[in-house]
């Protein structure tokens, strides 16, 4: 008889790469179906289109480098990233869109670098500002949420895809955008007179940021990140908010709360920045890269000229992700609390 | 009430401690051959005191420990010697050893013991030298030869002896077992121990899945604790994670302090032993009984009746594996420890040593050979999971980059080699392996630098005395000829200048010769 000779641990804990990215992807149910109430279908054909592109572009990506493709298709990866992407996406957006943004995505933000693991930026995000950049029209015409309009149906949904754009009552600017645009008026004003607001912090998009939270809290349940860079995150925002307040006057950024139901907020902080690969590794270095995005995504919120601020945010702290790594080494087991790391 | 304090990291594997039946202790009987190597410990291997067709009695020493870090080994019963030579051993390298086998003659007749009365009337050293001479060597699993670690009191102040009970890994009750069943004994071993390292305080830490080990070890001290013991006794329990077993991370959790990078215990005033070597402590000294049987847990899904063994070292796992009725159908793997850190077998032929706590025999389902590594998608839950506060994440990336800068730099050395790192990698990345490999590179690298550097100063002395001695030798022949210069031009007309250009030079030599002799002898 003679046994495998094969080294320890002998056992595995219950957790796969795969099982984590299935549990992402689950994970987006609530916001996708907030996101697909408010503003119809959209959402959930840029989702099937894009994770078939995707997973076309990584048969392709990983057969050109001459590796075996079936592995890589069945680590659920590049649906995460597509799905991901699609989500960040407008709803109705044309098939070329779709196209070059997963193209980037899993091309330029995955493959480039060198596949799964060695991508310094957060792939889906990548996409994203390829697009905000390229086609800046496009990116910035989102659907018109329930409540303002009747959202658009599923034969809408599929003439967009083919090109036709949404009618221009079916459209409408986000409160981010008409809070950018505010000019003179009080925040109580603002809310009082422009529909959009709706209870909290936009019609639609308060429920929407709700979905994303409850995905993320289970997430964290799931223990499949740590609450370090959400909750840095939103605390980073909710202070630059706060600072930003200016108790509500004409010049006001808006408050916490607002900027916390708002845009890709909750999407960005469960979904975005807790992707590990181009996040910082440390539990310290997590709870400082996450506040730096909440202040950085504050400040092109108020200061800038997008839509929305998350993907930009991300990708500026991706860089700094690898230096904030070198100076927050933690103190390892037996080495004492003021010495050097 | 002693205060528990928590660690970092750990993990929660399925324990599986029921399937060995904890508790009950079956006799192993005596195989008709027994193979003990001779080394089955740290440190440098016994030498063989006995030879081929010598006829050896139980508790004759067969070879003695060599040097300082040594443990020496006894027959188990008595025999003929058959064979000295390399045969399979337990061992990670899977290398054969030298070893030392016995067939027994069945008749199990002992040399006669050396029992003391009153172990309070000899000095801590006499009784350090009982432990050396009965070959004991740390029976957790490290083997550690247990006299050498017991010189700490001459070195460090100790205070308190912790029994480390806790037993964590998975599968294993061998040490569960040996305090069910044998806690006076082991209480007894302890305040020994205590007396020799001076220690005032015993903390027995017992994880809090062994009620019945908690409840044994308790009555035990209340016995002792009533008028009789020197020390203080304390049992505690505190929650079940692994490795809260390790003997860092123990004392961490029964002391809330953290033994230095690169220190010992002894360094916060600690010495930690196993259960069982404080009980073959106690015999060596009480009975001068030496260590030639422990407690083995045999277990796995493998096997039709998992069970804890008294085995004599040098019984063939074989002979275990047929007394608990071993199914070969569905099994590959034999592992000699528990599923975290024990290592796998070749063969069963290798024996029962002192180190041995467990042989594991999984089926194919219980333990399944894991996939193929993924790729690393960085997601921290290695670095969540290491109780040595490390980032396996990035040692496995500069392992793999073989920069050696940045594994010191990030503490390779500080990893205690738990494998909680690779059971929680969603990508089944072995991180230990890479780790093991990776401090074994950079070990022998800085063994090579050391060598390199002491053969360029051996060379580099060479050099200078060679140089020396030239200089030395010119200076004398400088000199001689001066003085035959001197004595010729004293015989002749003295040449005033000829004379003083011998002078100066005889001068100069003997300077060069000077500044040669202040460099420091290497
Ligand atoms: S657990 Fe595995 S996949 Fe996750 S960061 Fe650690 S090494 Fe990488
Ligand atoms: S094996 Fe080393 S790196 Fe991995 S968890 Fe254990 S101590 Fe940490």
């Amino acid at each position: 008889m003679s046994w495998l000779r094969i080294t320890s641990p002998h056992g595995h804990g219950p957790l796969s790469t795969q099982r984590v990215m299935q549990l992402v992807l689950l994970a987006t149910l609530p916001g996708v179906v907030a996101q697909t109430w408010f503003f119809g279908p959209g959402t959930l054909v840029n989702i099937v289109v894009g994770g078939a592109l995707a997973l076309g572009f990584e048969w392709l990506a990983v057969s050109l480098r001459g590796r075996e493709p079936r592995a890589a298709l069945e680590d659920f990866s590049v649906l995460v990233t597509s799905t991901l992407l699609c989500i960040a996406l407008p709803p109705y957006s044309p098939w070329w869109l779709l196209v070059v943004g997963i193209a980037s995505s899993v091309l330029l933000g995955k493959h480039l670098f060198g596949g799964l693991g060695y991508n310094p930026f957060n792939p889906a995000m990548v996409g994203y500002v390829v697009l905000l950049i390229s086609f800046p029209l496009q990116m910035s015409s989102w659907a018109a949420p329930r409540g303002l309009t009747t959202p658009p149906g599923l034969t809408d949904a599929l003439s967009a895809l083919l090109g036709t754009p949404l009618a221009d009552g079916l459209t409408s600017a986000t409160p981010l955008d008409i809070l950018r645009q505010n000019k003179g008026l009080l925040m109580e004003d603002l809310y009082a007179t422009t529909p959009q607001f709706g209870r909290w912090a936009g019609i639609g998009w308060e429920w929407v940021n709700i979905g994303f939270l409850i995905g993320g809290l289970w997430l964290l349940y799931q223990r499949v990140f740590t609450w370090h860079a959400p909750v840095a995150m939103l605390a980073g925002l909710g202070l630059a908010a706060l600072i930003g307040y200016d108790g509500g006057s004409s010049i006001s950024g808006g408050s916490p709360l607002l900027h916390w139901l708002s845009g890709a907020t909750m999407f960005g902080a469960f979904f975005i920045i807790t992707d590990p690969v181009s996040s910082a590794t440390s539990n310290r270095g997590r709870l400082l890269f996450g506040a730096l995005i909440g202040i950085v995504i504050y400040l092109i919120r108020t200061q800038g000229n997008y839509p929305d601020a998350v993907a930009f945010a991300v990708l500026i702290l991706n860089f700094a992700a690898p230096l904030i790594d070198q100076y927050t080494v933690p103190r390892a087991y037996g080495h004492n609390r003021r010495e050097d790391p | 009430m002693r205060r528990v304090y928590g660690i970092h990291g750990g993990i929660h594997p399925p324990e599986e401690k029921g399937l060995s039946n904890p508790g009950t202790v079956v006799d192993a009987g005596l195989p008709e051959k027994l193979v003990l190597p001779l080394s089955q410990h740290i440190g440098a291997p016994a030498k063989a005191a006995v030879a081929v067709g010598d006829h050896v009695l139980g508790g004759q020493c067969l070879a003695s420990a060599v040097g300082a870090v040594s443990a020496s080994v006894h027959a188990p019963t008595s025999g003929i010697v058959t064979a000295i030579e390399p045969r399979p051993v337990p061992h990670p390298s899977g290398i054969d050893n030298l070893c030392i086998e016995i067939s027994c003659d069945g008749r199990d007749q002992w040399v006669d013991l050396e029992a003391i009365d009153d172990y309070r009337q000899f000095t801590p050293h006499e009784l350090v030298e009982r432990v050396k001479k009965a070959g004991i060597a740390g029976m957790g699993g490290a083997g550690f030869p247990t006299a050498t670690k017991l010189l700490a009191r001459d070195r460090y102040a100790i205070d308190t002896l912790i029994i480390n009970g806790t037993e964590c890994e998975p599968y294993i009750t061998a040490d569960d077992t040996l305090m069910q069943t044998a806690a006076e004994a082991i209480v007894e071993g302890a305040e020994i121990l205590a007396y020799i390292v001076g220690a005032s305080t015993v903390i027995f830490g017992v994880e809090d899945n062994k009620p019945d080990a908690l409840q044994a070890l308790q009555q035990a001290v209340n016995a002792r604790a009533n008028g009789q013991s020197d020390h203080q006794l304390e049992v505690v329990s505190f929650p079940t994670k692994y490795p809260s077993g390790g003997e860092k991370q123990l004392i961490e959790i029964l002391t809330g302090q953290q033994v230095p990078s690169g220190g010992l215990p002894a360094d916060l005033g600690i010495v930690c032993q196993n259960p069982g070597t404080a009980v073959a402590v106690g015999d060596a000294v009480l009975k001068g009984r030496p260590l030639v049987d422990r407690i083995v847990t045999l277990t796995g899904r493998a096997l039709g009746k998992p069970a804890n063994y008294r085995a004599r070292l040098g019984t063939p796992i074989a002979h275990l594996l047929a007394l608990s009725e071993f199914n070969p159908s569905d099994n590959e793997r034999l592992i000699h420890g528990g599923p975290m850190m024990g290592f796998a077998l070749g063969t069963d032929a290798a024996p029962v040593i002192k180190t041995t706590n467990c042989v594991l025999v999984p089926t194919r389902d219980e333990l399944p050979v894991p996939p193929a590594a993924q790729a690393c998608i960085r997601c921290g839950l290695c670095a969540e999971a290491c109780p040595a506060e490390l980032l396996p994440q990035q040692l496995y990336w500069y392992a793999r980059a073989k920069d050696h800068e940045q594994l010191e730099r990030h503490n390779l050395f500080d990893c205690i080699e738990c494998g909680a790192c690779s059971w929680v990698c969603p990508s089944n990345i072995p991180l230990v392996q890479y780790y093991r490999a990776a401090k074994g590179t950079i070990q022998e690298a800085k063994e090579d630098k050391l060598r390199s550097d002491r053969a360029r100063e051996r060379f580099e002395a060479r050099q200078e005395r060679v140089a020396k001695e030239a200089a030395e030798k010119e200076a004398k022949r400088a000199a001689r000829k001066a003085a035959a210069q001197k004595k010729a031009s004293e015989s002749t007309d003295e040449d005033p200048v000829q004379a003083a250009i011998a002078r100066a030079k005889a001068r100069k030599a003997q300077m060069t010769a000077d500044t040669k002799q202040d460099t420091p002898e290497p």
